[in-house]
């Protein structure tokens, strides 16, 4: 029902709304929960385990009953709290976890075995039989559980994460925050104040105080105001500060979008990470339920969200209202009630000394002890000593007392103090370093108590900017003591509540003990007691009472289970924000990357890199023909490959040369300038780290090549060993793979197409050579190395005229009959000439095992030089690098083990595996390298190459890894 | 988590990369025996309280920095670059 008058709700401006197909009326301002409250609509959803019919219980987003699906256009969102989710012209939601509908769910069913569902009860059902667990049991408890669905579809919205950084992060605009964001603002420290609700002002909004004889909502105008107005203060409404984590960063999730109807490149949600120097916690507190026979039925609310919805909503949920409490605070919800015309039919008080001024029947030392109504509340049974007599009351407002909002205290292992005064745990002191905590988060209740208590935290954090707070006057508000009586539990018959998400009820609790899980943490685990929805916001205290009677511990001697991030749930979709399809990680093109799509080729990953697999030519079925003939261009006149992934790394100093000395395991001071070597780097434990080529340029000036896969962890590398080892060496280096564009050029017309283009012909170019050259006044550098066993040559130019280049070498090369090759042709031909990559130098081979032992120097120190020598490294165990034939022409696969023929084919006696295979069309066979067990003295030999996950079984002769023209004489031609 | 850069300031530690214990910048003599080398390589202390370990600037200033932390309270309590030590020579 909507109260005329009431409410901060702007009722120029109605809003239509849908929820389970029924249209609604609303305005600007309400929430899902507070319009379907002025529309009488009370059952909102069905619980979890019992599927009882369940309404609002608060007004805040720790609501565990009213949780529904919100249906956009392209998403489907289950489990959105009603008391959250604002109203937006066309909103459509639906509530969730009944069948066929809400008022009619099905699985009800649940509620009347009930006395069989009690906590333990999967535990002890589904034991046995064993078998039945898979096909029965499982399929069943899968299909009951789970709250909501999913729509099936990928999540099309559009998701935001950013930073933020700040002097002081303000977490919560209540009084206490308001306070300490102005007193900070004043003094010139860049504040981020937060806030969850969409409207800044916290309990103010919702209560009736005064603050300087005027209503508390016009001072918080005020601050809001002169804080909006400040180029120091960003104000983040909408955002919940999920988490605390290491050195003043917190996570906060802002809801950008999600109150608007969905716009494109409106992001739904961002994802914060704000970075403060200090922090105050100003989270408020959350009011806790009693734990009183059948409390759980729709209409009974807490006492503070029914004066939120009266005075912030203009809705109340219900004509005739009860009020059930133990403090005083509470009451002013009746008196609020009374003074908004609404009937309140009965004040109920547990404590026999508590006042009865109100104008309305007041019952002081009585209690609850049951309800009616199957979907709606329409009575309660009232025990006063012996006497029990009832009420009709269409909602009850109860009030247990209240709980610090004090979560983030505990996200870095903080544990609460219990204080007796409150009934309530406080935060400890310190509990987040570089955070305080204020007002009623840190147990003071009173207006004019939070709004000095943020004050002086935010005088106290200033210290560490070293700005002083202005003077400021303090605002005079209420100062009312907190006075209540605890009362966790009512004696009664039926059950009573704990955790309205998981169907908890103090019984449950009891068994937990009974059955001896009577640690804090084992309760919870063993009856779900605060997990899902809930985590322990409205039930944890009320549940560790009742576990401390249990089991004859006080409360504190109990302790109670932690809270971990985040405070409300985040959506994984909000922290993986750009992170979904292509944008999982970046893309490096090369500069010939539109030349290649533009011939069809399939573009493969080579780390970030995209790289061409293969150029299709019409009347080619299969990426094989393909390859075989770019194999054959090689091989017979002159192919073009795009080679610019490998790393480049630039080294200049006097002490250059003796650097390469130390990291690679050749020795490179005695290379010539204008030459090139092939180098082997290990790491400090003896395995290979990478190999490649490395050019003298001048004296004191290297260019090495790495792997295109250990680009980055080479230049690692050489920053650790130079940094650490010879930090005083004159050594410069710095990577320039993306400077340069280069293209392998190879085969026996490669010299020709060369010279077809270079300003002056090459004519005496030895191989492992290299020199300026220019094509078209461009400077550029060749260099005369071959991965593919052919003459080969690579050229490099800067990077800006790589794509034209790159075009000019195909168009002369397909004149000559050649052409380009993408990654299958390359990797064949290294096959064939028994070149290794990473699929071999996969970080568990030494240079003995591929063969290179020899290329470690014995006349000087290097990287991994000792290591490599360690017993065990070297020798006829070890499996080396080998060359294999299969016998028949079967394809093999990389992956498979080899086996001595005769041997039984298991784990134990495997004698190797294999590292890279292919068709050859060089040699008409299917050939592989691997790594075989004392291999090099195997050549000749044969053995079984066995795959068990692909059924193959072939027979293989082992051979030289070196396929193709072993004497290298076409290499130096 | 922040780590503050000698050279760039305090940045996120995602600009970082994590490397191991400071064991690795005292590299034994060739010479130095099995145990020794064992040792660089292997063998870890794992302290339930301050300890010093190398972390790479890897997406800003590409220096290796000396970390002192504190693995119970996560304190950063120093931080420098491994180049300006008195470092070991090869």
């Amino acid at each position: 029902m909507r109260i005329d008058g009431k409410g901060r709700v702007d009722r120029t401006r109605p809003l239509r709304f849908r929820f389970d197909g029924v249209d609604y009326a609303g305005y600007k301002g309400d929430t899902l929960a507070s319009a379907l409250m002025a529309n009488d609509v009370k059952l909102l959803g069905r619980s979890f385990k019992y599927h009882r019919p369940r309404g609002v219980l608060t007004a805040g987003s720790e609501e565990p009953n009213a949780l529904v699906e919100i249906i956009g256009a392209s998403n489907q969102t289950p489990n959105v709290r009603a008391t959250v989710q604002e109203v937006f012209e066309g909103l459509t939601a639906q509530s969730q976890n009944r069948w066929p509908s809400l008022k009619h769910d099905l699985m009800a069913v649940n509620d009347l075995a009930s006395p069989f569902l009690s906590a333990g009860f999967y535990y002890k059902t589904f034991m046995w039989p064993r078998a039945f667990w898979e096909r029965l049991y499982e399929p069943i408890i899968r299909r009951a559980a789970g709250l909501g669905a999913l729509s099936g579809k990928h999540d099309e919205g559009v998701y935001e994460k950013a930073f933020a950084f700040c002097d002081l992060l303000v977490i919560g605009a209540g009084p206490a925050g308001l306070m300490a964001a102005l007193t900070a603002a004043r003094a010139g420290a860049d504040v981020i104040l937060a806030d969850e609700s969409h409207e800044m002002g916290g309990r103010l909004l919702s209560d009736t105080g005064l603050i300087n004889d005027a209503p508390a909502t016009d001072w918080v105008a005020g601050v809001l105001a002169e804080l909006a107005a400040l180029p120091n203060v960003r104000l983040m409404p909408r955002t919940s500060v999920t988490g605390a984590y290491d050195h003043g960063i917190y996570g906060a999730l802002e809801r950008v979008g999600l109150h608007k109807s969905a716009r494109p490149n409106l992001p739904r949600e961002c994802f914060w990470r704000i970075t403060a120097g200090r922090a105050i916690l100003c989270a408020g507190a959350l009011e806790r339920p009693i734990a009183f026979p059948m409390n759980d039925r729709p209409g009974i609310l807490l006492a503070s969200a029914v004066q939120t919805y009266l005075n912030r909503y203009g809705a109340v949920p219900g004509k005739r209202i009860t009020l059930f409490a133990n403090n005083d605070a509470a009451r002013q919800t009746a008196r609020d009630l009374m003074a908004a015309g609404v009937t309140v039919a009965a004040i109920i008080d547990s404590r026999p000394d508590a006042s009865t001024v109100e104008d309305c029947p007041v019952h002081v030392g009585a209690e609850v002890v049951d309800t009616s109504g199957r979907h709606a509340l329409t009575g309660i049974t009232l025990r006063k000593g012996t006497a029990e007599f009832r009420i009709e009351t269409d909602c009850l407002a109860m009030s247990g007392g209240w709980n610090p909002t004090l979560h983030l205290t505990c996200h870095m292992n903080g544990r609460p103090r219990w204080s007796d005064d409150l009934a309530a745990f406080v935060p400890s002191d310190g509990a987040i370093p570089g955070m305080i905590v204020a007002g009623a988060a840190n147990g003071t209740f009173s207006t004019h108590g939070a709004l000095a208590a943020g004050h002086q935290a935010a005088v106290e954090a200033l210290k560490a900017f070293d700005k002083t707070a202005p003077d400021m006057a303090m605002p005079v508000a209420e100062d009312a003591p907190y006075r209540l009586a605890p009362l966790w539990a009512v004696q009664g018959k039926g059950r009573a509540w704990l955790d309205f998400g998981n169907d908890v009820t103090t019984k449950d609790v009891q068994l937990s003990a009974q059955e001896n899980f009577r640690s804090v943490e084992h309760m919870k685990r063993y009856t779900t007691q605060g997990m899902a929805p809930d985590q322990g916001k409205n039930s944890n205290v009320n549940a560790l009472a009742i576990l401390a009677d249990a089991t004859g511990r006080a409360i504190p001697e109990t302790g109670t289970t932690t809270f971990r991030p985040p405070y409300t749930p985040v959506s994984i979709a909000a922290l993986g924000a750009g992170g979904r399809g292509m944008g999982f990680a970046p893309q490096r093109f090369l500069t010939s990357d539109q030349a290649s799509r533009d011939r069809l080729a399939p573009m493969i990953e080579a780390g970030l890199w995209y790289r061409p697999s293969y150029f299709p030519k019409p009347g080619e079925a299969t990426w094989r023909e393909a390859c075989d003939r770019e194999v054959a261009i090689v091989r017979d006149s002159v192919g073009v490959a795009d080679v610019s992934t490998l790393g480049k790394i630039d080294i200049q100093g006097r002490d250059a040369a003796r650097f390469l000395d130390f990291v690679y395991t050749n020795t490179f001071s005695t290379l010539a300038v204008g030459r090139v070597r092939y180098g082997l780097m290990l790491r400090e434990d003896g395995m290979v780290l990478d190999d490649g080529t490395t050019a003298r340029l001048g004296e004191n000036h290297y260019l090495m090549t790495t792997t295109t896969a250990a680009a980055g962890l080479v230049m690692r590398h050489l920053d650790f060993v130079h940094q650490a080892f010879c930090a005083e060496w004159d050594l410069r280096f710095i990577s320039v793979t993306e400077s340069w564009a280069q293209f392998a050029v190879a085969g026996p017309k490669a010299r020709a197409l060369l010279n077809s283009l270079l300003d002056a012909p090459i004519a005496d170019f030895p191989f492992m050579s290299v020199g300026p050259v220019r094509i078209g006044g461009v400077d550029a550098r060749l260099f005369r190395i071959s991965f593919s066993g052919e003459e080969g040559y690579e050229i490099a130019v800067p990077t800006r005229y790589g794509e034209a280049l790159f075009r000019d070498l195909l168009a002369r090369a397909e004149t000559m009959g050649g052409g380009p090759y993408g990654m299958e042709a390359l990797n064949v031909l290294r096959i064939e000439k028994g070149f290794i990559t990473h699929a071999e130098i996969h970080g568990r081979v030494t240079a003995f095992d591929i063969g290179m032992e020899k290329m470690v120097s014995p006349r000087k120190d290097c990287i991994g030089k000792t290591s490599a020598m360690r017993p065990g490294l070297v020798g006829p165990d070890r499996e080396q690098l080998v060359g294999l034939r299969a016998l028949t022409d079967t394809a093999i696969v990389s992956g498979a083990h080899l086996f001595t023929p005769g041997d039984v084919v298991d784990r134990d006696h495997s004698h190797g595996y294999v590292t890279s295979v292919c068709w050859s069309p060089t040699l008409s066979a299917w050939i592989g390298i691997g790594f075989l067990k004392d291999g090099r003295a195997r050549h000749g030999q044969r053995v079984r190459l066995v795959d068990h996950l692909r059924g193959l079984d072939v027979l293989c002769e082992v051979c030289h890894p070196v396929f193709h023209d072993p004497e290298g004489e076409k290499l130096r031609a | 988590m922040r780590l503050t850069c000698p050279l760039c300031g305090p940045r996120d530690r995602r600009e970082y990369y994590y490397y191991g214990s400071d064991d690795y910048l005292n590299r034994p003599a060739p010479d130095a025996g099995a145990d020794a080398w064992e040792d660089h390589l292997h063998l870890r202390t794992n302290p339930a309280g301050v300890t010093r370990d190398l972390w790479y600037h890897e997406q800003g200033c590409a220096q290796w920095l000396l970390v002192t932390r504190n693995t119970i309270t996560h304190e950063i309590l120093s931080s420098q670059l491994v180049a300006d030590r008195q470092g070991a020579k090869p």
